[in-house]
C-alpha cells in the first residue's frame, strides 16, 4: 500500500477517498446485516457479535491508516477486519468455519486476523487488544517505520486493567499508539452510564497525560478527522491519545440477544443518526459524489456479500489433519 | 419422587438456598443485575449473568446482588479480600478462560493465605465459572482448566457432572471455609435431572460411584461422566462391565475410591476433557501407577483431546472433543491387552 491515505487527510478527501470510505461503511453494514439474517437459519455456528450501527468509527480511523499500520480488534470485530482491508469472502467463509476462512475455519468470528494486512486479530477477551498494540507501536518505534498502531475496544473493556495499563504504558513511553473506546452504551446488557465512573471515557487520558477527544460516532467525518489528527501526532513522535466514539449498536449484544435491557433507541438511531444516511446526504449536498455514483457502489456492496455467502457455503470444511496443524511452528 | 430440574435451575437453587439461610453470602459478576441495576433506559431486567445462572436472585436479595465492571482482577480480588472480612462471596467469573486477566488474585492471594499467614486467615469465597467445549465458542472460550486451579494447594476445585451434583456441591462451597473454584460446563445448562428439593451438601474429596462394573474402572470427570456412560452401555452389550466413578472435586481427590475399583478391576481408563499434559487424568493415572501397579492387568489408558487448542469449526470440534467411540476403544485396548 501506498501513503495515499495519510496524504488524504492532511487534504481532506478527494471523491476517490469519499468512494473508498462509502464503499468501507456499506460493506460493513451489507456484512452485517446478512450475517444478522444467515444466523437466524441456524447455519452459522458460535457465537457472533454485529458491528452495524458502528461503522463509522472502523472505517473514520482506517481511512488513515497504510500498510505500516496496525490495529487490534474485539469480539466484535467484522467492522475493523475489513476497514483494515480483511478479504470479505475470506471472512465470510471464516465464520461459516470453512476451510477457505481467513484462519482456516480455527477461529471463527471471534478470532478473525490478517497480520499481513495489519489487523492483530478480533479478540474473544475483553481488553486483550490495547497492550498488544504497545508492542507493535514499540516494534515500529525500534524499527523507525513510521508505523502508527489502533487498539480498538468497548465501553465494557475500557474498565479493564490490561486497558488502563496500555494506556499508561503508550504514555510513559512516548509509542505512536491510539486507543479508540467504543462506547455503545452498553457492554452486553450493562450500561456504560453505571459501569464507567466517570463522565466521559476520554475524561481518564488527563490520568495518564495523553489528549482526550470525544467524537459522534455516527458522523464518519468527525472520526476521520479526530483520528488524523491523533494518527498525525503519534507517527510524528507527539505519543498516544484516547479518541471516545459515541454511538449505539444496531442488533443485540450478540445474535440471539433479547435485549429487554435497553429501550428501542435503534429505531432513532437508524432513522435520525445513522453513519450511512449522514454521507450519502452530505456528500450529495456538497456535490463531491452523485446519488447515483453511490447507488452504484451499494449494488456492487451487495453483489460482493451474496457471492460471499454463497462461495462460503459452498466452500470445504476442514479436514481431521488440520485439527493437530498449527499449533507450534517447529516443535 | 423425582424431581427434573435443570443444571442451570439446580445452581440457581443452591444459591437461593444459601442466600436464605447466611445473610453473608452474597453473589457478584458482569450482568448479574444487568439492565436492572444500571439505570438504564430499558426495562427492568436483571439477566443473572450471561447464561441467566442467577436469574432471579437479584430481585430476592436487595443490596446482594452485584453488578460489576468487566474489571476481574478487581471484583474476584475483591469478593476475596470481602471473605477475609466476615462474607462469602459467590463470585461469578463468566467463562474460566477468563482467569487469565484475574488469576493472581486466585492463585497468589487467596489460596496462599491459610499457610502464608500461619492458620490465621479464613477465605470463604466461591469463583464460579463455566468451561468446556461444545459450543462452537473457539480458542478462547471453550477451555478446560481445571488443571490449572488443581495445581495449586490452598484451592478446592470441583466440577459437577450432573443437576444434582451441582446443586450438593455448590451448596458445600459455599459452606465450606477455603476458596472454592467451582466448575460448570457451559454444554450442561440444560441437563435435567432428578434433585431433591431441600438443602443437603455433598462433601468434598468424595466420589461417586455412578456405575458398578467388575472389568474395568473408568474414572470420568465433569461432562466426561456422561460419555462414560454412554460407552459403558456400549461395553455392556459386547460383555465388558464398566464402572464408572466420578470424583467430583480434583481437589481434594478421593484417591481410595479410585484405588479401591481399580485393585477389584485391574483395568483403569480416565476420561479428561481437558488438554492431555499436566492434567488431572494424567495425575490419577500417575497415582494407580504408584499405588496399585500390582493390579494392573493391562496398561492405563487416558482419553482427551489432543494436545490443541480448542478449534472453531463444528467438524473439527467434534473430532476435539472426546467421545464415547474413543472412551470404547480405549477400554478395548486395556481390556485385549497381552504380556
Ligand atoms: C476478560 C473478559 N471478560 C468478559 C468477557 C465477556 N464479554 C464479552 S463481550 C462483553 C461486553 C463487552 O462490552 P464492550 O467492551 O462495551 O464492547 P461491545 O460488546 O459493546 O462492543 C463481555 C462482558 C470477555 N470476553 N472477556
Ligand atoms: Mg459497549
Amino acid at each position: 500500500m501506498t501513503d495515499r491515505a495519510t496524504v488524504r487527510t492532511e487534504q481532506g478527501l478527494d471523491a476517490d477517498g469519499l468512494r473508498d470510505a462509502y464503499r468501507m461503511m456499506r460493506t460493513i453494514r451489507e456484512f452485517e446485516e446478512r450475517l444478522h439474517t444467515e444466523f437466524a437459519t441456524g447455519d452459522i455456528p458460535g457465537f457472533v457479535h454485529l458491528y452495524a450501527g458502528e461503522e463509522a468509527s472502523a472505517t473514520g480511523v482506517c481511512t488513515n491508516l497504510d500498510g505500516r499500520d496496525s490495529i487490534a480488534s474485539t469480539h466484535r470485530g467484522h467492522g475493523h477486519c475489513i476497514a483494515k482491508g480483511v478479504e470479505v469472502k475470506g471472512m465470510m467463509a471464516e465464520i461459516y468455519g470453512k476451510a477457505t476462512g481467513t484462519c482456516r475455519g480455527k477461529g471463527g468470528s471471534m478470532h478473525i486476523a490478517d497480520l499481513s494486512k495489519g489487523m492483530l486479530g478480533a479478540n474473544g477477551i475483553v481488553g486483550g487488544g490495547p497492550p498488544l498494540i504497545c508492542g507493535t507501536a514499540l516494534a515500529a518505534k525500534i524499527q523507525g517505520t513510521g508505523g502508527v498502531s489502533v487498539a480498538f475496544f468497548g465501553d465494557g473493556a475500557s474498565n479493564q486493567g490490561t486497558t488502563l495499563e496500555a494506556m499508561n504504558l503508550a504514555a510513559v513511553w512516548n509509542l505512536p499508539a491510539i486507543f479508540v473506546a467504543e462506547n455503545n452504551g452498553y457492554a452486553e446488557s450493562t450500561s456504560s452510564n453505571w459501569s464507567v465512573a466517570a463522565d466521559n471515557i476520554a475524561d481518564r487520558a488527563a490520568g495518564f497525560g495523553m489528549p482526550g477527544v470525544i467524537v459522534d460516532g455516527f458522523d464518519f467525518f468527525a472520526v476521520h478527522e479526530a483520528a488524523g489528527e491523533a494518527i498525525a501526532r503519534a507517527r510524528a513522535g507527539g505519543g498516544p491519545t484516547l479518541i471516545e466514539v459515541k454511538f449505539t449498536r444496531y442488533y443485540g449484544h450478540f445474535e440471539g440477544d433479547q435485549q429487554t435491557y435497553r429501550a428501542d433507541e435503534v429505531a432513532h438511531a437508524r432513522e435520525e443518526l445513522d453513519c450511512l444516511k449522514r454521507f450519502r446526504a452530505r456528500v450529495i449536498e456538497t456535490g463531491e459524489l452523485t446519488a447515483a455514483e453511490l447507488d452504484a457502489i451499494d449494488a456492487e456492496v451487495l453483489q460482493l456479500i451474496e457471492e460471499s455467502v454463497t462461495e462460503a457455503k459452498a466452500a470445504p470444511v476442514p479436514t481431521a489433519d488440520d485439527l493437530l496443524t498449527d499449533v507450534y511452528i517447529t516443535y | 419422587m423425582a424431581r427434573m430440574i435443570s443444571y442451570r435451575d439446580a445452581i440457581n437453587e443452591a444459591l437461593t438456598l444459601e442466600m436464605e439461610r447466611d445473610e453473608t453470602v452474597i453473589v457478584m459478576g458482569e450482568d448479574n443485575a444487568g439492565g436492572a441495576s444500571a439505570g438504564s433506559p430499558g426495562e427492568e431486567d436483571a439477566w443473572g449473568g450471561v447464561l441467566g445462572v442467577t436469574k432471579g436472585l437479584y430481585g430476592k436479595f436487595p443490596g446482594r446482588v452485584l453488578d460489576t465492571p468487566i474489571s476481574e482482577s478487581a471484583f474476584v480480588g475483591a469478593a476475596v479480600g470481602a471473605a477475609t472480612a466476615g462474607l462469602r462471596p459467590v463470585a461469578e467469573l463468566m467463562f474460566i478462560d477468563f482467569m487469565g486477566v484475574c488469576f493472581d488474585q486466585i492463585f497468589n492471594q487467596a489460596a496462599k493465605f491459610r499457610y502464608m499467614f500461619g492458620g490465621k486467615a479464613v477465605t470463604p469465597v466461591v469463583i464460579r465459572t463455566m468451561y468446556g467445549a461444545g459450543l462452537r465458542a473457539a480458542a478462547q472460550h471453550s477451555q478446560v482448566l481445571y488443571p490449572l486451579f488443581t495445581h495449586i494447594p490452598g484451592l478446592k476445585v470441583v466440577v459437577p457432572s450432573s443437576p444434582y451434583e451441582a446443586k450438593g456441591l455448590l451448596i458445600q462451597a459455599i459452606r465450606d471455609n477455603d476458596p472454592v473454584i467451582f466448575c460448570e460446563h457451559k454444554a450442561m445448562y440444560d441437563v435435567q435431572g432428578d434433585v431433591p428439593e431441600g438443602a443437603y451438601a455433598i462433601p468434598f474429596g468424595e466420589a461417586n460411584v455412578v456405575r458398578d462394573g467388575d472389568d474395568v474402572t473408568i474414572v470420568a470427570l465433569g461432562r466426561m461422566v456422561s460419555v462414560a456412560e454412554e460407552a459403558a452401555k456400549e461395553l455392556a452389550a459386547n460383555g465388558i462391565e464398566a464402572e464408572i466413578v466420578d470424583p467430583r472435586t480434583t481437589s481434594p481427590l478421593d484417591t481410595e475410591t479410585i484405588l479401591e475399583s481399580v485393585e477389584r478391576t485391574g483395568r483403569l481408563v480416565v476420561v479428561d476433557e481437558s488438554s492431555p499434559r499436566c492434567s488431572v487424568g494424567r495425575d490419577i493415572s500417575a497415582i494407580v501407577a504408584e499405588q496399585s501397579f500390582g493390579a494392573l492387568r493391562g496398561p492405563i489408558q487416558v482419553v482427551t483431546p489432543p494436545h490443541t487448542p480448542v478449534p472453531f469449526s463444528d467438524v473439527l470440534e467434534d473430532l476435539y472433543v472426546p467421545s464415547a467411540q474413543d472412551v470404547v476403544n480405549a477400554v478395548k485396548t486395556v481390556a485385549d491387552w497381552k504380556r
